[in-house]
């Protein structure tokens, strides 16, 4: 049987392939739900009645449910009933994707609220249209804003990704558990998948990190205030 | 002051908001060259005249006339148009905190007109020198001073060529030191011959300035008429009598 630390070491290249995997998951499930967040929380400031309506019911059930409810409902339920064949990969990556999703719409609701509306107003004196506004006015500022607040939700969805195994996706979970379950070095496995959850999560926020003091406007913090 | 066809007829302008009746059938015209000052107490309607004449805020009822064109209130494309005729500066400058100097006045010319980038810089630099800002076009807002912020503001105005300028206080926002540098700015469009409509407390831009004076009170225009009339020596008006207590406070103040 091997040791706690021949077991990790022996199994690393294979708990690291399943971090790629992770990374894979969290990499798509950010940028869908980024996507999806942007135009959401454009509709939820700027829609009409029955668009906010909409928005806001969607928010509400994919803040309001686990995410391992979601994945089960999606994977097994909602999936099978249209007769989707989706991986396991491709379920996860979609279910963390609409909960980020829902997430980021309120960070980027939040940060437009932020804004001083007059530069809206200042947009449209000149001519522009609404949606000229937003894209060249709005979303430039309120995403700079959003990036700590972004990089917060990047860590949750990392560690939420772990939820994968439950049905069967080859990502660092999953892989700890299968080996474990042969070696019986529970302990140490888990502290290396512990080790590696922590890597990713600090390697990504200190690369938004990077990324917010790129773009950040000169003379300008993200909170607003003026130094 | 070219007192031929009216650039602008503004005719029974209406607008309430939340139950409140704020402006109350406001009418008059605007010629060529001409520059028109709005005064009067705080809440008179003065802004929201303002933005009602470039359809930021919809007028409730009543007409807008820009060259003899009626506006259509319901075309969105009409109302883009009409703003880039009539440039509107606010009290509190607006640029945009994420451009620097030059591309605050770049980005309306490149996705309104869309002229391309270099002949956007062009117009730009052009535009930035008229306000002597000329060296200043790789600042960002918030390393500008508010003198040189409204300045940037009204470049960036300028850029699109409008036919009428609006400036809603333009100086209130302003230090008194940096008042000087915004008014000198005002002071060189209108002897340009520039369309202007302004509110301002600054007694300096209404007598200076003024062809005619527009006295706002509870959604109306309660008295108008040359600045030489209303202001003469003597004469009994509210105009006299506001600007006789704008002047004492500037006073105290200098």
């Amino acid at each position: 049987m091997p040791t706690a630390f021949t077991a990790v070491i022996d199994s690393l290249p294979y708990l690291l392939q399943g971090a790629f995997i992770t990374i894979a998951i969290v990499g798509a499930a950010m940028s869908i739900g980024f996507g999806i967040g942007v135009c959401a929380s454009v509709g939820l400031v700027y829609g009409n009645t029955a668009t906010r309506k909409i928005l806001s019911l969607y928010v509400w059930v994919f803040r309001g449910v686990p995410v391992v409810v979601l994945l089960f409902l999606f994977y097994f339920g909602l999936f099978t009933y249209l007769d989707l064949s989706f991986s396991a990969f491709t379920s996860v990556t979609i279910v963390l994707g609409m909960t980020t999703g829902a997430y980021q719409a309120n960070i980027f609701r939040g940060a437009i609220l932020s804004l001083p509306q007059g530069q809206f107003k200042a947009a449209n004196a000149l001519g522009m249209s609404h949606s000229q506004a937003i894209r060249s006015i709005i979303l430039p500022q309120i995403l700079r804003m959003s990036i700590p607040a972004w990089s917060n939700e990047y860590s949750i969805i990392l560690k939420d990704s772990a939820l994968a195994f439950v049905i069967g996706a080859p990502e660092i979970m999953a892989r700890t558990q299968f080996v474990a379950s042969r070696t019986y070095q529970h302990l140490s496995l888990y502290i290396a998948a512990g080790v590696i959850y922590f890597f990713l999560t600090w390697g990504g926020v200190i690369a938004l990190r990077k990324l917010e003091e790129y773009l950040r406007v000169p003379g300008y913090s993200h909170d607003g205030s003026q130094s | 002051m070219n007192d031929s066809v009216p650039i602008l007829k503004i005719h029974d302008i209406t607008k309430t908001y939340g139950g409140n009746l704020i402006l109350d059938a406001v009418s008059f015209e605007l010629a060529k060259g001409e520059i028109k000052i709005l005064i009067g107490p705080s809440g008179g309607g003065k802004s929201t005249l303002l933005q009602c004449i470039n359809c930021l805020a919809i007028p409730d009822s009543g007409t807008i006339l820009l060259e003899d064109k009626q506006v259509d209130f319901s075309s969105k494309q009409e109302l883009y148009r009409l703003r880039q005729q009539v440039g509107m500066i606010f009290q509190d400058f607006n640029l945009f905190d994420h451009l620097t100097a030059l591309n605050n006045i770049t980005i309306a010319l490149r996705k309104v007109k869309n002229i391309n980038k270099s002949d956007a810089k062009k117009r730009a630099r052009i535009e930035l020198e008229q306000v002597g800002l000329g060296d200043k076009e790789d600042l960002y807002p918030a390393q500008l001073s508010g003198g040189q912020k409204q300045r940037v503001a009204i470049a960036r105005s300028l850029a699109m060529d409008p036919k009428i300028l609006m400036l809603d206080e333009p100086t209130s926002a302003l230090d008194p030191e940096l008042i000087g540098e915004v008014i000198a700015v005002i002071k060189a469009l209108a002897a340009k011959g520039m369309t202007m409509i302004m509110a301002t407390h600054q007694i300096s831009l209404i007598s200076g300035l003024a062809d005619e004076i527009l006295f706002m009170e509870d959604g109306r225009i309660v008295e108008q008429g040359p600045t030489s009339a209303l202001l003469a020596p003597g004469k009994v008006s509210k105009t006299r009598g506001f600007c006789n207590r704008l002047k004492e406070i500037s006073d105290v103040e200098e």
